[in-house]
């Protein structure tokens, strides 16, 4: 399926979207970059740290709501997007839930598990918990003791980029994991995009290694290149640079739209965006060498 | 005596030295996975590191990382896994040590990543916890890296992002927190430690060439100072040969 194929059928307006699940790796950027594209508005937008993508999507004035630990830039600090909608409501509004990242992750295990909540004893007496009053303290049931209940959180749909998918849903996925399988189970709809399509027998061959049961997955977008500028273990590295460019081309919300324009509005595909980047530098980036796992033996006789 | 290194790499140093051998730790980004390698390779030799994205190593990576993520983090790792299973740990009580930076730090330990001024209408919006407030809270103990200076070293955060001593030694447990709480600040002018009666920071080392009136001046609440104060120990070569040979550019040690 195509990324706008993918995104115009299973994101409707108002959806509420996990993305960047792997923390600063396997970031969907193309897929991001395609909800701008067509002007998706009123999403809730889920995750741990979302580095950049989430400050794109904020500044493009398709969010409504954050649920997240972290918001901003990784390498160059704060999303200036994001500040300016948290603080001066440019260009909309938005309306934050804080989290931590254990909450965020224990959240999506308990939509996953569908437990209603799971009890947890961190943030007791951080103020995360007075401006999220999602998060409640609770004395334990079984001893009374001061746990923190973690209610699910159940993304409408779930974006997760990966190394390799067939085309029936299998996926492998290797490297950091973050709190990807976590919404992989939890999300309603699971769009998965590939650096590259394999047979089902290639999946098969490693079952270990597959992130989402394949029935669970909706759309497998074929997406070379899809993560940059965040790194995908074995095909290539974080594009750091490109980070910083974003933060000073980001600076105000006229800067940002001219970026915008440039880098989503002006690209119909993740090709023409990787052209743009230039053959040289997506070059440097490229992985060289090869370290492969050892195989593991799955014969049955 | 000529001072041949930077802030950031006595800062470095003094992390390193916090991290005792066979330790587990929360090693985070930029100086403080530094100074887990000199660690490492000095005197924690068996240490052990959790990143939170889902990565336990015993070696540090190769090559300079700019974010935990990053592939030569992966390349060489023990294991590589989901965040639970290293949160699920620090819960458990299974992680000694863990490195936190902020916007803003105060006297108790406290410390401000989200918001300055009114939630409901902030000044300026921070980029929140992350996993900060999770270190802060289950670590067995937590080290703070931070610039010193009057607006960073508050007497009280407008916003408890990370839970530190809250406002006394007794407030952790009356919170209901597990254990854990602050045991350094390691600044550009000393290491603060904390009363362990007060739940107060106080100098309890002053870097080479720094007077205490200024690391006073500096401080946004009359710090107290140790009757035994000491000056911090300067990184020795040896050190300075680690953290220059994983930071050659000197991107994060400048």
């Amino acid at each position: 399926m195509t990324m706008r194929d993918a995104i115009a059928q299973h994101v409707p307006d108002g959806s509420s979207v996990a993305l960047g699940l792997a923390l600063e790796a396997l970031i969907p950027f193309a897929a991001g970059h395609e909800l701008i594209r067509q002007n998706k508005r009123d999403l809730t937008l889920i995750g741990p740290i979302s580095d950049i993508l989430f400050d794109q999507l904020i500044g493009a004035g398709c969010v409504k709501t954050v649920i997240a630990a972290w918001a901003g830039n990784v390498s160059a600090g704060l999303g200036y997007n994001y500040r300016r909608a948290a603080e001066d409501g440019i260009p909309r509004p938005i309306t934050i839930e804080d989290h931590s990242n254990f909450t965020i992750a224990l959240g999506l295990l308990a939509g996953g598990l569908g437990a209603p909540f799971i009890p947890a004893r961190t943030l007791l007496g951080s103020d995360i918990l007075k401006t999220n009053p999602k998060l409640r303290p609770a004395a334990s049931p079984l001893d009374g003791e001061k746990v923190l209940l973690v209610p699910a959180i159940m993304p409408d749909v779930t974006i997760l980029h990966v190394q390799r998918a067939d085309e029936h849903g299998g996926t492998h996925c290797w490297g950091n994991l973050g709190v990807s399988e976590e919404g992989g189970l939890a999300g309603a709809r699971v769009i998965v995009v590939a650096e590259e399509i394999v047979g089902v027998e290639v999946i098969s061959s490693d079952p270990n290694r597959v992130l989402v049961p394949p029935h669970r997955v909706t759309a497998v977008v074929h997406e070379p290149g899809g993560a940059h500028p965040s790194p995908v273990q074995g095909y290539y590295g974080r594009d750091t640079e490109f980070y910083h460019e974003y933060h000073a081309q980001s600076k105000t919300a006229d800067a940002f739209v001219a970026w915008r324009r440039r880098w989503i509005d002006a690209i119909g595909s993740r090709a023409v965006y990787l052209k743009l980047l230039g053959n040289e530098r997506w070059r440097r980036l490229a992985v060289q060498h090869e370290k492969l796992a050892a195989p593991a033996n799955f014969s049955a006789t | 005596m000529t001072k041949d290194y930077t802030p950031a790499e006595l800062m470095v140093v003094a992390a390193a030295r916090e991290i005792k051998d066979g330790e587990v730790v929360f090693v985070g980004m930029r100086l403080p996975l530094i100074a887990f390698a000199v660690a490492k390779r000095l005197h924690a030799p068996d240490a052990v590191g959790f990143f939170e994205n889902g990565v336990v190593r015993d070696t540090p990576s190769r090559e300079l990382l700019y974010t935990m993520g990053d592939p030569p983090n992966i390349e060489g790792a023990r294991m590589c896994c989901r965040m639970t299973t290293v949160m699920g740990l620090m819960q458990k009580g299974e992680v000694d040590l863990g490195f936190l930076g902020g916007a803003e730090v105060d006297k108790y330990g406290n410390i401000n990543t989200s918001y300055i001024g009114d939630p409901n209408a902030p000044e300026v919006k921070l980029p929140g916890s992350g996993g900060a407030a999770d270190i802060a809270s289950l670590a067995k103990r937590y080290v703070t890296i931070i610039e010193h200076n009057a607006r960073r070293l508050v007497e009280r955060v407008s916003y408890v992002t990370s839970p530190g001593n809250g406002d006394g030694s007794h407030w952790r447990a009356s919170e209901g927190l597990p254990r854990g709480g602050p045991a350094a600040i390691i600044t550009t002018m000393g290491v603060l430690r904390f009363g362990f009666e007060s739940g107060e920071a106080y100098l309890d080392t002053i870097h080479p060439g720094v007077k205490v009136e200024d690391v006073k001046a500096n401080t946004g609440w009359p710090l107290a100072v140790t009757p035994v104060l000491k000056t911090t120990p300067a990184p020795t070569q040896e050190e300075l040969t680690i953290i220059r040979e994983i930071d050659p550019q000197r991107f994060w040690t400048g």
